[in-house]
Formats: C-alpha cells, sequence, structure tokens
C-alpha cells in the first residue's frame, strides 16, 4: 500500500491479521452467494453521513480504512444499484470486523 | 470555459472509442484497476511512475512529458479524454497536469471510472496499439500552479482552500481514512484557509453537482471570495487538482491554482505558521 499519495491501495484491501497499533482501522469484506463481491466501492462515512474515504472492494471483496476513533457509517456501492449500509465503531488500537451479505 | 468545454457523459465516451483524434487515457495510482478492466481502446497513465520525477519531489519535466506522450502514442492535435478511480481524483490531476504543459483539448469523463462500472458499462483487458508520435509540449504555465512561498505570501490576502477531510483540517488526522496514519509532518492547516472536502463537489456517483449547487457550495456555504485570486491544496496535490477542476474548469474563476506541494511540503516546512482546530 502506498503512503505517500491519497490514492486507493493496489487492487483494493486484503485483509490479514496486522496489529493496528496506534491505529483505529475498520476493516472488512462484501460477500455474495458465490463468493466476494469484487467489483463495487466501501464508503466511510461521517455524523449526518459526510464524506470522508473510499476504496474500490479487493479482488477478495475486502476493504480498510484508517479512521479516527468514534461512530462511523460503511456504505457500499456496486453495480445494479447495490446499496448497503452498517454502522461501525472504531477505537485505537483495535481492528474493527465489518462484513457484508448481498 | 464552462462544464460543456471540459465534461463528457459516458455516452459521448462510449460513442467516441475508437474514433480517429481522440485518445481516452486511464489515470489512477493503482495500475492494477486498468490490467483488471478498462473502457475499450484506453490507455494508461500511471500517476506517479509516469508523470513524477523518479528522484526529486516534482514533476517529470517539458522533455519528460513530451517523451511519455510520444511514446503513449499522443498527438499534439488529439482530443484526450482521461478517466480514472478514486472519484478522478488523478484524472483530473493528469487534465491539470496536460493543461500545464499546454495540450489543447483535454476532457474529463464525468463520474470516471466508478460511474462507468457503476453502470455496468463494458470493460476490456485488451491493451490497444498505438503508434509512436512526435509529442512537442509548452513550457509549464505558471499561472496554473502555486509554489511554497507564493502559499505562505497568500495567507490573509487570497482564497486558500482545503480540501482535505474535516479531520485531516482540524489536525485530528495527517492523511485520508484510507490510508496509514504514520507520516512524520505536523496536522493542522494553512491559517485563514477554508475546509471544503473535496467530495462536497461530487455526487455518490463520481459526478460533479450543477454549477449552481457549486457555485453555492464555495461561495455562499464556504465564503470563498470568488473575486480575490485562489489557491487550493491537499495533502499531495491530486485531490486539489479536482477542486481546481471544478473553480478554474466547470465554474471559470479566471485566477486559481493549484498547490501540489500541498500539506506534505506545507506541514513539514520550519517557521511557517500552522492553525488547528476549525477555521477561523
Amino acid at each position: 500500500m502506498s503512503i505517500d499519495s491519497c490514492g486507493a491501495p493496489a487492487g483494493g484491501v486484503t485483509i490479514t491479521k496486522d496489529k493496528a497499533g496506534k491505529e483505529a482501522i475498520i476493516e472488512g469484506q462484501v460477500l455474495r452467494g458465490d463468493g466476494p463481491l469484487s467489483r463495487g466501492y466501501a464508503r466511510l462515512l461521517g455524523s449526518d453521513n459526510e464524506f470522508v474515504a473510499e476504496v474500490p472492494l479487493g479482488e477478495d471483496g475486502g476493504f480498510r480504512f484508517f479512521a479516527a476513533p468514534g461512530e462511523w457509517v460503511l456504505r457500499v456501492l456496486a453495480p445494479g444499484d447495490l446499496r448497503l449500509e452498517q454502522e461501525v465503531t472504531a477505537d485505537i488500537g483495535q481492528v474493527t470486523k465489518v462484513e457484508f451479505l448481498v | 470555459m464552462s462544464r460543456s468545454d471540459v465534461l463528457v457523459g459516458a455516452d459521448w465516451v462510449a460513442a467516441h472509442i475508437g474514433a480517429p483524434g481522440t485518445v481516452i487515457v486511464e489515470v489512477d495510482e493503482d495500475t492494477s484497476a486498468y490490467d483488471k478492466g478498462h473502457i475499450p481502446s484506453a490507455i494508461k497513465i500511471d500517476w506517479k511512475k509516469d508523470l513524477q520525477d523518479p528522484v526529486r519531489r516534482d514533476f517529470v519535466d517539458k522533455i519528460g512529458f513530451e517523451t511519455l506522450l510520444s511514446d503513449r502514442g499522443i498527438s499534439n492535435d488529439d482530443t484526450v479524454v482521461l478517466y480514472g478511480g478514486n472519484n478522478n481524483w488523478f484524472a483530473a490531476y493528469a487534465y491539470w497536469y496536460f493543461k500545464l504543459y499546454g495540450h489543447r483539448s483535454v476532457l474529463l469523463l464525468d463520474g470516471g471510472r466508478k460511474k462507468w462500472e457503476l453502470d455496468s458499462r463494458e470493460l476490456t483487458t485488451d491493451v490497444p496499439a498505438r503508434e509512436k508520435t512526435n509529442y512537442t509540449a509548452s513550457e509549464q504555465d505558471a499561472a496554473l500552479r502555486a509554489k511554497r512561498d507564493e502559499v505562505v505570501d497568500a495567507i490573509g490576502k487570497q482564497n486558500l482552500v482545503d480540501v482535505r477531510s474535516p479531520d485531516e483540517f482540524t489536525g485530528r488526522l495527517i492523511a485520508p481514512a484510507h490510508l496509514p496514519q504514520e507520516q512524520a509532518q505536523r496536522g493542522g492547516h494553512i491559517p485563514t484557509a477554508k475546509n471544503v472536502p473535496w467530495s462536497k463537489a461530487a455526487n455518490e456517483d463520481g459526478t460533479f453537482k450543477s454549477d449552481s449547487d457549486l457555485t453555492s457550495l464555495y461561495k455562499e456555504q464556504a465564503g470563498v471570495d470568488f473575486g480575490k485570486d485562489t489557491i487550493a491544496y491537499c495533502r499531495i496535490g491530486e485531490r486539489s487538482a479536482h477542486t481546481w477542476f471544478v473553480l478554474h474548469e466547470i465554474l471559470g474563476l479566471s485566477n486559481v491554482k493549484n498547490y501540489d506541494g500541498s500539506w506534505t511540503e506545507y506541514g513539514s516546512l520550519v517557521g511557517v505558521p500552522i492553525e488547528l482546530g476549525e477555521g477561523k
């Protein structure tokens, strides 16, 4: 993953067992009946659904955000007008796992 | 300059796939996106490997740009249609780049790769072969690019538009939330800057908001004085290229510059003023 740009990490994010350290990490996966959903986007929204960040889903349907601690909304967009949402809480030193089922 | 001069929709692009004199270019940081599938006939430009100097922190120079475009088969008379991921961040950055080096006909696909994908339009892995050209670039247009001394001098005089997220603006984060936060520079923003996150200019599908919404966003809601010169910045200059595109190309403001050094430069400068928290 590039750290000197604002862009998406190559090929989306593959879920790992990284230690969170000083980060508040939100990561997860989007699954459909026959496997991961790899074509789509995960958006991180703050209070009042304010946009914060967005990544394309990885080949494994995965995504990851390095958020500030607090309450967040995750929104998944995909072809076919697919739109899913979940509320999550991020804490420093923790990896908050989220799974979406289509 | 207005919206219809600089933006095209997906139908227009679909109708110009393979058209002589039109070159569709995908610009991504993540070049694997292109490799997994791209708009038919599109070529790719890697914003970092192709557009940045490999040693110094700067652009490729005029000769480097000429070499790049010649190798990719782009001629001076071609209409270049740019699109990319991240809501067109890097495509807008490349657009600004093409303008800096004086390319005459450049367009941006409204909504970029995301809109194209969400609409389930055709993608291909076929890579087109293009014959080399002999591209000639102009000298960089200094009217489009702000450098650090000019930015420091602009504090309290010009519009400074910080297009990062509110958490980056206030100093809570020093990078976007999908990237690690371990960078060493200080957090905060340039004093007197208005925080207008780039995302407020875009719809959820990546297309740009209407002219009236954009005018309201910057002028009425954020208090940007359209009668003054404006400098936009973010962290490395690509999100602010998106905002430069909105202000300069869509809304037609004349004196708008992109500060590509942005926060990674300003936040590491010794002795310059930094403001924390909400804007004042």
